[in-house]
């Protein structure tokens, strides 16, 4: 035992896509405040596999909070308390005694997997959709015979600094993926290798948001407030722009 | 019988090679492409950019990953930068001093046309991703801005903040995700690679699992194109993260591709320090903090004094004390080397006496205060003013990395100078493989860090980003030409032939075999135990003895895992547990091979450090008469490996004994 944390687990179980899932208590003893979320739940696997029981499935890998790859639902909030991923999420921002409930992503489009694992190919669906410049290796010229305002340069950057987790939609009560897909055009949009295919990506990027099922926007802003990146909604007010400037102009030659 | 490798250098002089090969490759008609499958196993940088490439140019691609999305390859976790001789600085950079630090870098054990022809590649791939619209770090006039990396004494490096492999793979993955939308990439994500089949001696396919119901899946392609990445995490703890490994690569050594140079291994020096037995990986900070962070001990041994308590004349700034002309920007296998050594020599710091301190604070204040107080037009600022100026330039710069050492320690690195300590980061070491990226199994390739690469004994910082891109970008759409125009003929194989069914079966079997071991110990404490003898026997310093001894332990390990590893759960479920049982089983024989290279190679070369042989100052002592070659090693049997030889020939580059000082 590492540490002196003792706290109570509450975490979703769910064999498949198809069961029905129920919450699980566990108590856990001797965690350390050093552990980050992701460790605590190493300790308790081990535990189980110790106990020859099925541990806890769940998505992770780069542990350093830039694959996206984690994804827990911790006491109501996409990642918990902090602004940050789960596996960069550590113990020291609990208590000991704590009650904490686990749950994966909720939403119609990240169908569960097992326990906590979700199943989230509708976003690079969406990517697919027009979320690229179409150049093909070879064509490009010179990295700097184009400069770029560095503002624009900046907030292309802060907008492609999405790591694609899905917190936004577990955040929001639409289920809506606008902060996610709006990320996208605006980095292109602010982009000169973006401006050919502007309109054309708007609206097919938001038709096949649409297709997936993901729920539709209505400006509570909690995508913005649990974002672990920071990725500011002010994406979407400029992909809501690009949107109507595309349906509205006449000129759709694709 | 051991054999001299040909690694199909093409004639000519250095700098005409590849441009002669280009012209004279011989080339598949687009009616023909569409008929040709390739299989790329793996959608990081090297994956993802050859999926899209061949893709364009029409061939039919199939491609895998282990992840729930290309975009989570372990490439997105790289933070530095990207190298490429641009010259865009003016400060004497061009495509032969690349090739030529490279060279020097990896302690002379590259090979040079492979190493030249990634110079010469290095500037279209910072073009091609600009174009994608990576958004690379850029100046006030709109151009692209670089800083400096170690091993080198010009700015090549381009970098978008801290994350720019999450934004190369990003554009990487926006080409690739655009011909999966166009229909001519397939994509299967959460699908492990787990065999390569065979046809009359050449590969033609591979068994893979489907990780959500467990299915395993045939699939056929005229050639199959590895690209799963490195394997540190036989070490247990690295940089990597969870989920890299060895087995794809490993799969193919035992179907007879050679593995090039196993126990040439990065330790990176700047890591955040292990903190206890929990702890499940370790976490890089960049090496581009070393342009403006100052890296020191005290002077005195175990003082106890905090950081910022120890005055400037009793601190050891040890690497500008031995390195006068790179300083903190010496290559990586020498800081980590100088670490090991100030702390094994009792200076260490902090709780576990096993850091040093990396300090940013005499930069943030006289390098980027001063800057931005002479910019807003402050006279006499006082230093506080300087830190608050220079802190908001630092953030720009390596905010990202500055939060997460933060969050990992709880400490803040504007304030307090950084522990860090070496850690396990990157593999040298792969398969082996000729000018064509192809290794000694026809049809079979290996791109990025699964091949044994163009990084000799040491990699340089943002050399990986390059080498991965180079490879999928505009090194393999190109020499895989050279198979194919051969395969029009072929038509696809049926994945019911025997040879199909075959090796669908023995990975069958290998699971259930997993599943009814039914002992008592988790993998993981098979994974911690290797990575222990790993670290201590095979990692910065290595010894005869040593070696020996982790040769038996390894070897009676594995006899444990296979009667006392308890794998839960079932074969056609979701099953991580499962997945790791054979990782970590292919570490276990990989990690004997390391071993069995590092005693082989009698000599210290690169981050290859052998105790017994060094200079009276603790400097790699390299045997350029015995050892200037690539050990390539056949698999045999079960710990009998044969070794292979490709000599290093030098035309273009005097052999000399590395110096940084
Ligand atoms: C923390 C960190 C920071 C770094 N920073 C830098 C830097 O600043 N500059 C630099 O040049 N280099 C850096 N590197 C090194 C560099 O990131 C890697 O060497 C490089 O990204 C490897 O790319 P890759 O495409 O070869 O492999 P990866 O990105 O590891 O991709 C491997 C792919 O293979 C797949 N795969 C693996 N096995 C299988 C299987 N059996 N079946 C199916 N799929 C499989 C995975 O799903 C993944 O898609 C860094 C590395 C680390 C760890
Ligand atoms: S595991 Fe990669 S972001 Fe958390």
């Amino acid at each position: 035992m590492e540490g002196n944390m003792n706290l109570t687990l509450k975490v979703w179980r769910q064999k498949n896509a198809k069961s029905e899932g129920r919450f699980e208590t566990f108590d856990v003893k001797g965690i350390s405040e050093d552990m980050s979320f992701l460790e605590m739940f190493d300790v308790l696997n081990e535990r189980l596999i110790s106990e020859t029981k099925e541990p806890i499935a769940f998505d992770h890998d780069c542990r350093e909070g830039i694959c996206g790859m984690c994804s827990m639902y911790i006491n109501g909030h996409p990642h918990g308390p902090k602004q940050t991923t789960t596996c960069q999420l550590h113990m020291r921002s609990f208590k000991s005694g704590d009650t904490i409930t686990v749950e994966p992503w909720r939403a119609a489009a990240f169908p569960v997997i097992k326990d906590l694992a979700v199943n989230r190919s509708s976003f690079d669906r969406i990517i697919a959709s027009g979320g690229f410049v179409s150049v093909n290796t070879g064509n490009a010229r010179d990295a700097n015979s184009l400069p770029i305002p560095k503002e624009n340069a900046d907030l292309a950057f802060m907008a492609a600094a999405c790591i694609g987790c899905g917190a936004c939609v577990a955040a929001c009560k639409n289920a809506s993926a606008m902060l996610f897909t709006s990320a996208k055009v605006s980095q292109l949009s602010l982009l000169p290798q973006g401006q050919a295919e502007r309109q054309m990506r708007a609206e097919k990027m938001v038709a096949q948001m649409d297709a997936e099922g993901f729920g539709a926007c209505t400006n509570t802003g909690a995508c913005e407030a649990e974002c672990p990146k920071g990725i500011s909604i002010e994406n979407i007010a400029r992909m809501n722009r690009e949107y109507l400037s595309a349906s509205v102009s006449s000129n759709k030659e694709y | 019988m051991s054999t001299i490798l040909d690694a199909k250098i093409p004639d000519g002089s250095l700098v005409e090679k590849w441009t002669k090969f280009r012209s004279n490759v011989p080339l598949v008609n687009p009616a023909n492409k569409r008929n040709l499958e390739i299989i790329v196993v793996g959608t990081g940088l090297a994956g993802a950019s050859a999926a899209a490439s061949l893709a364009e140019l029409g061939y039919t691609v199939k491609a895998f990953c282990f992840q729930d999305s290309p975009r989570r390859a372990h490439s997105i976790a790289a933070q530095g930068g990207i190298n490429a001789a641009k010259n865009y600085q003016n400060d004497g950079d061009s495509t032969y001093r690349l090739f030529y630090d490279t060279i020097k870098g990896g302690d002379y054990r590259a090979r040079e046309a492979n190493v030249h022809r990634l110079a010469e590649v290095s500037a279209n791939i910072i073009d091609q991703c600009v174009a994608q619209g990576v958004p690379f770090a850029r100046d006030y006039g709109g151009l692209l801005k670089n800083r400096s990396f170690g091993g080198t004494q010009v700015k090549r490096t381009f970098y978008a903040a801290g994350q720019t492999g999450q934004q190369l793979l990003l554009g990487a993955y926006s080409s690739l995700q655009r011909q999966i939308g166009l229909g001519n990439v397939k994509m299967y994500t959460r699908h492990e690679m787990l065999d390569v089949v065979m046809v009359d001696g050449k590969a033609r396919g591979i068994i893979a699992r489907d990780l959500i119901s467990g299915k395993l899946e045939r699939h056929f392609g005229h050639a199959v194109l590895l690209c799963t990445g490195g394997y540190g995490n036989v070490f247990y703890l690295s940089t990597n993260a969870m989920g890299s490994n060895v087995t794809a690569a490993w799969k193919a050594h035992r179907k007879g591709a050679l593995f090039g140079n196993p126990c040439f291994t990065q330790i990176h020096p700047t890591c955040i320090p292990v903190s206890g037995d929990h702890q499940s990986k370790l976490t890089l900070m960049s090496e581009s903090l070393r342009n403006d962070g100052r890296i020191w001990v005290p002077k005195q041994k175990g003082d106890t004094r905090p950081a910022n308590d120890i005055p400037e004349e009793e601190r050891d700034y040890y690497l500008e004390r031995r390195y006068p002309a790179f300083g903190n920007l010496v290559p990586r296998d020498i800081a980590s080397r100088a670490a090991k050594e100030r702390c094994d020599a009792g200076y260490g710091v902090g709780a576990s006496k096993m850091a040093v301190y990396l300090d940013f604070r005499s930069n943030l204040i006289n390098k980027y205060g001063r800057a931005e107080a002479s910019k807003l037009g402050i006279d006499n600022p006082d230093e506080e003013t300087l830190i608050r100026l220079g802190r908001a330039v630092v953030k720009e710069e390596y905010g990202n990395l500055f939060d997460m050492y933060k969050q990992i320690t709880g400490e803040d690195p504007y304030e307090t100078p950084m522990r860090i300590y070496p850690a396990v980061h990157y593999t040298m070491g792969g398969l082996w493989v000729d000018y064509n990226l192809m290794t000694t199994v026809k049809g079979l390739y290996a791109l990025g860090e699964a091949n044994f690469s163009d990084h000799g004994a040491n990699r340089l910082g943002a050399s990986a980003l390059m080498q991965g891109l180079a490879d999928g970008y505009f090194v393999l759409p190109y020499t895989i030409g050279a198979y194919l125009a051969a395969e029009i003929k072929t038509k696809a194989i049926s994945t019911d032939a025997p040879e199909f069914v075959e090796a669908e079966k023995a990975v069958q079997e290998r699971i259930t075999q997993f599943l009814s071991i039914k002992g008592k110990k988790s993998v993981d404490n098979f994974h911690k135990r290797l990575g222990k003898i790993m670290w201590e026997q095979c990692g910065m310093s290595r010894s005869a003895e040593g070696l020996k001894g982790a040769i038996a332990d390894i070897q009676a390990l594995r006899k444990e895992f296979y009667s006392d590893v308890f794998v839960p759960g079932d074969a056609d479920e979701f099953n991580p547990e499962l997945e790791k049982a054979g990782r970590v089983a292919d570490f276990i024989e990989l990690g004997e091979l390391m071993c069995v290279d590092a005693l082989q190679r009698e000599e210290s070369c690169g981050g290859h450090f052998r105790e017994e042989f060094q200079t009276p100052d603790g400097e790699a002592l390299r045997d350029d008469e015995k050892y200037a070659y690539v050990s390539a090693w056949e698999f045999k049997d079960t710990s009998q490996w044969e070794l292979h030889k490709e000599e290093l020939v030098y035309e273009n580059i005097k052999i000399a004994q590395r110096s940084y000082k």
